[in-house]
């Protein structure tokens, strides 16, 4: 390996400097108290996992996790996301009286990247769980959520799909027959190869309505325009329980008054594999990637000894700040030059406005080397020089 | 502004095929269109910005969003394994992967080397053989390298065979079929569908006219 150079970090990990800082402190604050708003807790887990454990059961693909060992040799990850590490703790800890839990977190997790070595490999996520709720009023609260605490932030352009695992699975399976099958053509959904897809239904030993029928699968995108084309898709009835889910969903939506921000797209599946019914992904028109996603994941809790459902969503910080575009807003800040003999003086000064709210620097005199620099940069600047008791202002 | 589409366009072998295919579709494309040096043109008229691009880069865009549709070989795509959706097969430029050497020889036993300019798809393929190669990965004229001794094999696009025969090569094993498809970027996906359905309807027409006539 060549010579690091002294400012090097390891390959994805970015420093936030300080007016980044305040800006992710900013959305961070906003979100987060929207969340509790709506009464969900915040909690926090380790940052270490045991491989076993979380490593095994997150869906986060096992190339992209950061393994290393503890000093019994036990195979430790970074903690790839922060859905497997609240299932772990609500089954073991929380889940105790057979209410529905809602929680929260903001935490940093860790995904190594195997491309283009540059893009963040630990980044920042905002999200929720609730835990314990089979209802779809909990998936139409996710979403709704998700959708406030993105206003909360400032975004206003945003596009919400929402997709369902559990109608793809079934409507292939009663095609297709087997899970092999049924996995071989999803996995054309998830590599979102339609030209691959198409091609795979025409190579299929299959009546030409069945492939017909799988081939006007892909048309299911649209708004409630779809579920009359869903239901007619559907034989022997077998699937259409996903179908009313996502009818009551719309309706949730429209109760919500957010017909405007979601759209359906029953050909959207994900990596998360632990999903297992609804599922949805955020997009914002200037940012190329998703800016967030959640889904309902009722088999996840089971792993870790509590069968129940839930369902949740995190948003990317980094992606977020990014679909937000420069918005520096700074607090402005005030610079109190002084002398050492008027310390006393200044220091009542920059007390009295910093209980006001106000951003008050104390520096030195003597320790800015160029007045000018030091004027132009903040944004007020006060003078506190000379003897004690006169008024210096300059 | 959501009506203005960015399509990355490859240049070179696939770029008049595609502009023909376009213009078959009905869009209006200027007619310095195909020998401008710009690397950007915008066609008001259509609400489009073409991009002009190496077709290995035409990806690249696409997934991180600066170009909503692109035009790429499935090579391309085999090779660099973007996160876009794939959504039609042009069926233009149709050509396969190949690996092809020196008529009458092995691989060799000590050090079997390939050459490519394709690293992931030539590994991924003789893996797959169960043989374990040095990739070696150049960045044209490939055909060279068996003819020099770099490698036993080159893992490369065939179209006419023209350029394996003049150099003395032959083929050896086809790998897959390669077309140049429509690529869409994930978010432009949802957030332009009408736009981008429109588009995707518009040259499936023309193909379907296409392969009628061919019957």
């Amino acid at each position: 390996m060549s010579r690091l150079f002294m400012f090097e970090k390891p390959l994805g990990m970015r420093d936030t400097l300080p007016d980044l800082y305040s800006r992710k402190q900013k959305i961070r604050t906003a979100i987060e108290d929207e969340m509790k708003r709506w009464g969900y807790q915040f909690l926090e887990t380790p940052t270490l996992e045991y491989y076993e454990t979380i490593g095994t059961n997150s869906a986060i693909l096992d190339q992209q996790l950061f393994k290393l060992l503890d000093q019994q040799g036990h195979t430790l990850v970074l903690r790839p996301e922060m859905t497997t590490p609240i299932a772990r703790v609500a089954a073991s800890r929380l889940l105790k009286n057979n209410l529905p839990i809602r929680l929260a977190y903001d935490a940093n997790v860790f995904r190594a990247q195997q491309r283009e070595g540059g893009r963040p490999a630990e980044f920042e996520q905002i999200g929720v769980e609730c835990i314990g709720d089979y209802t779809i009023s909990a998936d139409g609260e996710g979403i709704a959520l998700m959708v406030s605490s993105l206003k909360e932030s400032g975004l206003e352009n945003f596009q919400i799909s929402i997709g369902h695992v559990g109608f793809v699975h079934t409507f292939f399976l009663q095609i297709l027959g087997t899970e092999e099958r049924v996995e071989a053509l999803t996995r054309f959904l998830y590599e979102k190869n339609y030209v691959g897809y198409r091609e795979h239904v025409k190579g299929l030993a299959l009546s030409s309505i069945d492939k017909q029928r799988l081939i006007d699968f892909l048309k299911l995108r649209g708004q409630s325009e779809i579920f009359e084309l869903a239901y007619s898709l559907l034989e022997n009835d077998q699937g259409r329980e996903a179908v009313v889910e996502l009818e009551q969903l719309w309706k949730i939506m429209t109760d919500y008054n957010l017909e405007e921000k979601v759209k359906f797209d029953l050909t959207l599946v994900s990596h998360m594999s632990y999903y297992t019914g609804i599922l949805f992904e955020v997009y914002a028109g200037n940012v190329g990637f998703p800016i967030g996603n959640g889904g309902r994941y009722d088999m996840l809790l089971e792993k870790f000894g509590k069968a129940t459902g839930a369902t949740g969503f995190a948003i990317r910080i980094d992606r977020l700040l990014e679909a937000l575009g420069d918005q520096s807003e700074k607090d402005p800040v005030t610079c109190v030059l002084f002398s050492p003999e008027r310390r006393k003086e200044a220091y009542q000064y920059a007390k009295e406005q910093r209980e006001s709210g106000k951003h008050i620097i104390l520096q030195d005199i003597n320790g800015v080397k160029d007045i000018d620099i030091c004027t132009n940069y903040f944004d007020d600047i006060v003078f506190l020089v000379g003897k004690a008791g006169k008024e210096a202002e300059v | 502004m959501n009506n203005f589409l960015t399509i990355a366009m490859p240049k070179g072998r696939i770029f008049e095929e595609a502009a023909e295919l376009l213009r078959q579709a009905g869009f209006q494309l200027p007619p310095e269109f195909d020998d401008s040096r710009k690397l950007i043109i915008d066609v008001p008229e259509e609400n489009f910005r073409f991009i002009l691009a190496k077709p290995m880069d035409v990806p690249t865009y696409v997934e991180h969003g600066v170009a909503d549709l692109g035009i790429a070989g499935k090579d391309v795509m085999l090779e660099e394994e973007r996160d876009v959706y794939e959504l039609l097969d042009l069926n233009i430029s149709a050509c396969y992967l190949a690996v092809a050497g020196l008529p009458n020889t092995k691989m060799n036993d000590v050090a079997p080397k390939v050459a490519t300019k394709y690293p992931h798809v030539a590994a991924a393929y003789f893996r797959e053989q169960g043989e374990q190669v040095e990739i070696i990965k150049l960045n044209g004229s490939i055909e060279l390298a068996p003819m020099i001794g770099l490698a036993d094999r080159i893992v490369d696009i065939v179209s006419t065979g023209r350029t394996l025969k003049e150099n003395g090569l032959v083929e050896y094993k086809r790998i897959v079929d390669i077309t140049s498809r429509l690529i869409v970027n994930p978010v432009s996906f949802r957030l332009k569908d009408e736009r981008i359905s429109e588009i995707v309807e518009r040259l499936s027409e023309v193909k379907r006219l296409q392969s009628c006539n061919a019957l």
